[in-house]
């Protein structure tokens, strides 16, 4: 078992472990890392979207999600010019402004901002930073192979970090510890689908989003003893209209954001994170392990407007998503300055629009701080499509 | 770097002016004229295109079957220059596109709802799209045409450089394992293509279209080459854009490989008789970004009223496709060097917008660089994300003058014009300044 980096939480009730976990996910100091680090530990942060965690946690590392901070950029805003999303200069200020201390950083070529990420990154710190080039052309008979050779690269860059090679049997391990976490994580969304009165979509987040700042076994541990309370909790069923809420596959909208949106709906599933869920299944624990990891981020995945799979275009994805969760409707939400995001909302529109699914449009940023407008206005969505079905 | 020819005596025409100067101008504006012709008559016959883009693109491969093609950000930012970009953009907004999304993007997008309507021409539909991810935009942009006309689009997945200063070649596993990728990727087109045009592949054809093309690239190199001239013989942002249009619209054709043969004899009868552009020298200056195309002649004369000269720019390297880099095909083996040229080009493109601050080592001291201009614009995030960085990390470098301005190169919307000039004219006066301290120190 790696070492456990959370405070002593097995006392709390269920409200109290909640609480617990959103300080430790808004708390952009990562007391937990700092934690790991004291002890002598070496951290690789990832950038969003999706990373394969299982080899940096096999090379002795902790994985560390970087998904921006609700903090002011006051460094990270001069190393970037206007017009660009916030979740590259509050992930840069995390570096930058010492809260957040790393032995390797890596990026994705997610969209034409992050591929600059690593480059940017690099200039300005002193341990390696690199792009981990995850194929857009999932529709290859070459992508795996190709994506297993990357996987070997990245590899040996974690290795040379860990200062020890990562031997088959400690990614199998490592494998069966994120199966694990996946299928739990599966559970916890599968509460929002079938009970979303016992966990708001803002409770949900963080129990998720702890995740990415501590090793996943802990997270296993708290999430198995989490779930059947969340399973017990007395809460009463109300008449609110079941949303999907779709646009949080990169930056994260502020937490007050979700709790408006729990306010007067129940959020039944979104991609919020959805990274850390970007693997459907569980990844075979037979075969060579690197395979099995590429062939699983191809082959048992599910979409985001960054990935490029023609076997799943993203308005039918989010169609079938809405469909699979019993959602009346959706919440089309993009970061300001993201240009996939931004994209992606024209054909959503479309395919809603022609299936007859209502749907609320809106723009936001990691840094706002005023929700009421927002509300008002998802009220009235609300209450239109309420009277619309009367 | 290619062997070159003689400079031609010194001969003046009537108006006291060598016949040879201009003609690259002059000759690149009518070629592209006829490009553009070539596509409505295309478009009027009904026969539709294959779409691309400048970074990566293996438009040889196209050629060989053939195929009419089409550069969506050339027919872009042609809207732009020609002051029309801003109606083709507000029809992509009235359909849904947001004000931060790319302006390439829209403004094509409102070219396709108007049926190809563009003001050089009709432009073909598409019949299929081929891109790298050298720029995420492309595939999201294919995507559109994927829904909006049913065609298929490929990606041709090129990996980028994972890291500063690292990029390596053949023997290296890791760009093994790229090749393989790429050459892979690559049969499947061809399988693809041959599908789509009912034609068999012609592996002579496509040599034959390499052969031009590495005649071209030859040319091209020594072009940027000959830009350390006293003074420059051309500008890298107003004359380089004129090149920049044949190296893609013409690559791997035999009036393209001409063409840069007879510029390269222009170029060096200017630098053998001390030739520059139009206007006096005085300060010689380095260009990081995309020009200003919506006041693409004002923002010109910003730099060279103030005797501002562009002698290299970042734009000529990613925007030609990564050709600087001088790769030539392997005739013997044209599939597997279209690979790896694919692989070395544009991987050398993206290199050259997120690694921007090694302009300073390849241009600053051979180009005897005074100033550098970073132009950000806010349509193309690819481009212009690292610049502020980069341009953080050149001033701790080196002594050289910088200055870094942003507006957008679709969207006159967004170009403050005005706000623009006084940040210009501080910057030259700025550069005097220091020219005078230096000269005072000596």
């Amino acid at each position: 078992m790696e070492p456990r980096l959370l405070d002593d939480w097995q006392g709390l009730d269920l409200d109290g472990l909640l609480r617990y976990v959103r300080e430790v996910v808004e708390d952009a100091d990562y007391p937990t890392v700092r934690r790991w680090r004291a002890s002598g530990g070496k951290v690789v942060g990832h950038f969003q979207v999706y990373f394969p965690e299982e080899i940096a946690m096999a090379a002795g590392l902790l994985p560390v999600k970087i998904h921006g901070a609700p903090i002011e950029p006051r460094q990270g805003d001069a190393h970037f010019g206007s017009y660009l999303c916030s979740i590259v200069k509050t992930s840069l200020e995390l570096a930058l402004s010492g809260r957040l201390e790393l032995d390797m950083f890596v990026s994705h070529p997610i969209c034409d901002t992050a591929r600059n990420l690593a480059a940017v990154w690099g200039r300005n710190v002193g341990y390696p930073c690199e792009v981990l080039y995850l194929p857009q052309n999932a529709n290859s008979s070459h992508s795996a192979r190709y994506l297993r050779g990357e996987y070997e690269r990245l590899q040996r860059g974690l290795e040379a970090i860990a200062g020890r090679e990562v031997s088959e049997a400690d990614l199998v391990r490592a494998i069966g510890v994120y199966n694990e976490n996946r299928e739990l994580l599966r559970r916890l969304y599968a509460i929002k689908r079938t009970s979303p009165w016992l966990l708001g979509v803002d409770e949900a987040y963080v129990l998720v989003a702890l995740g990415g700042r501590i090793f996943r076994e802990e997270h296993n541990e708290l999430l198995r003893a989490v779930i059947p309370m969340i399973e017990r909790r007395e809460a009463t069923p109300q008449d609110r209209m079941r949303l999907v809420l779709e646009g949080g596959f990169c930056e994260q909208p502020p937490l007050d954001l979700l709790t408006t949106i729990a306010q007067s709906s129940y959020v039944v599933d979104d991609d919020l994170l959805v990274g850390m869920r970007f693997l459907t299944d569980d990844v075979p624990l037979e075969g060579a392990a690197l395979d099995n990891l590429a062939e699983s981020y191809l082959e048992r995945s599910t979409y985001t407007p960054v990935q490029h799979d023609l076997r799943k275009p993203k308005e039918r994805m989010l169609l079938d998503r809405i469909r699979s969760a019993g959602a009346g409707a959706a919440v089309l939400c993009a970061a300001k300055m993201c240009e996939p995001g931004l994209d992606e909302q024209v054909p959503y529109v479309k395919a809603l629009e022609e299936e007859g699914i209502p749907y609320f449009v809106t723009e936001f940023e990691e840094s706002m701080t005023s929700f009421e407008s927002l509300q008002i206005q998802l009220e009235t969505f609300i209450e239109n499509v309420l009277f619309a079905e009367a | 770097m290619t062997t070159s020819t003689p400079p031609p005596p010194a001969a003046t025409s009537q108006t006291g002016e060598h016949p040879l100067i201009g003609r690259g101008n002059r000759e690149g504006n009518q070629l592209f004229k006829d490009w553009y012709g070539r596509l409505d008559a295309a478009a009027e016959r009904g026969e539709k295109a294959a779409y691309v883009f400048v970074m990566g693109n293996a438009i040889e491969l196209l050629e060989s079957f053939d195929l009419p093609i089409v550069h969506s950000e050339i027919n872009a930012l042609q809207t732009a220059v020609r002051h029309v970009s801003d109606s083709y953009i507000a029809q992509a907004e009235d359909h849904g596109y947001g004000t931060d999304v790319c302006g390439y993007v829209k403004a094509d997008y409102g070219l396709q709802l108007r049926g190809g309507e563009h003001p050089m021409g009709r432009i073909p539909k598409p019949a299929i799209a081929v891109y790298t991810g050298a720029c995420n935009t492309y595939i999201k942009w294919a995507e559109i045409w994927e829904r909006m006309y049913g065609i298929p689009i490929v990606t041709l997945d090129v990996p980028g450089p994972r890291a500063a200063g690292v990029l390596p070649g053949r023997g290296n596993r890791d760009f093994e394992n790229d090749l393989a990728y790429v050459r892979g990727q690559l049969g499947e087109l061809i399988e693809r293509l041959e599908e789509l045009t009912g034609r068999r592949f012609d592996v002579d054809r496509l040599r034959e279209v390499m052969g031009h093309a590495n005649e071209m690239t030859r040319d091209w190199v020594r072009v940027l080459e000959l830009n350390r001239s006293h003074p420059a013989v051309y500008n890298a942002v107003t004359d380089g854009t004129v090149y920049l249009g044949v190296v893609n619209g013409f690559r791997g054709r035999p009036e393209g490989a001409r063409y840069f043969r007879e510029l390269v004899e222009e170029l060096e009868h200017k630098a053998a008789n001390g030739i520059g552009t139009p206007f006096e020298e005085q300060h010689r200056l380095a260009f990081v970004g995309v020009p200003c195309y919506p006041i693409y002649r004002r923002f010109s004369e910003m730099f060279t009223q103030h005797g501002g000269i562009f002698v290299g720019s970042s734009y000529t390297w990613f925007a030609s496709g990564g050709w600087s880099t001088g790769f030539e095909y392997d005739l013997d083996h044209p599939v597997e060097s279209l690979a790896e040229g694919l692989l070395v080009v544009a991987r050398a493109s993206m290199d050259a917008m997120f690694h921007t601050d090694r302009i300073l080592a390849d241009l600053a001291e051979p180009f005897a660089i005074d100033g550098i201009v970073y132009h950000a614009i806010k349509s193309c995030r690819t481009v212009s994300a690292g610049l502020a960085d980069s341009r953080r990390a050149v001033m701790e470098q080196a002594d050289v003058g910088t200055l870094l301005i942003d507006s957008d190169h679709m969207d006159p919307r967004v170009v403050s014009e005005a706000q623009m000039k006084n940040r210009v004219d501080a910057f030259f006066e700025g550069l005097e300044t220091r020219k005078l301290l230096a000269r005072s120190a000596s």
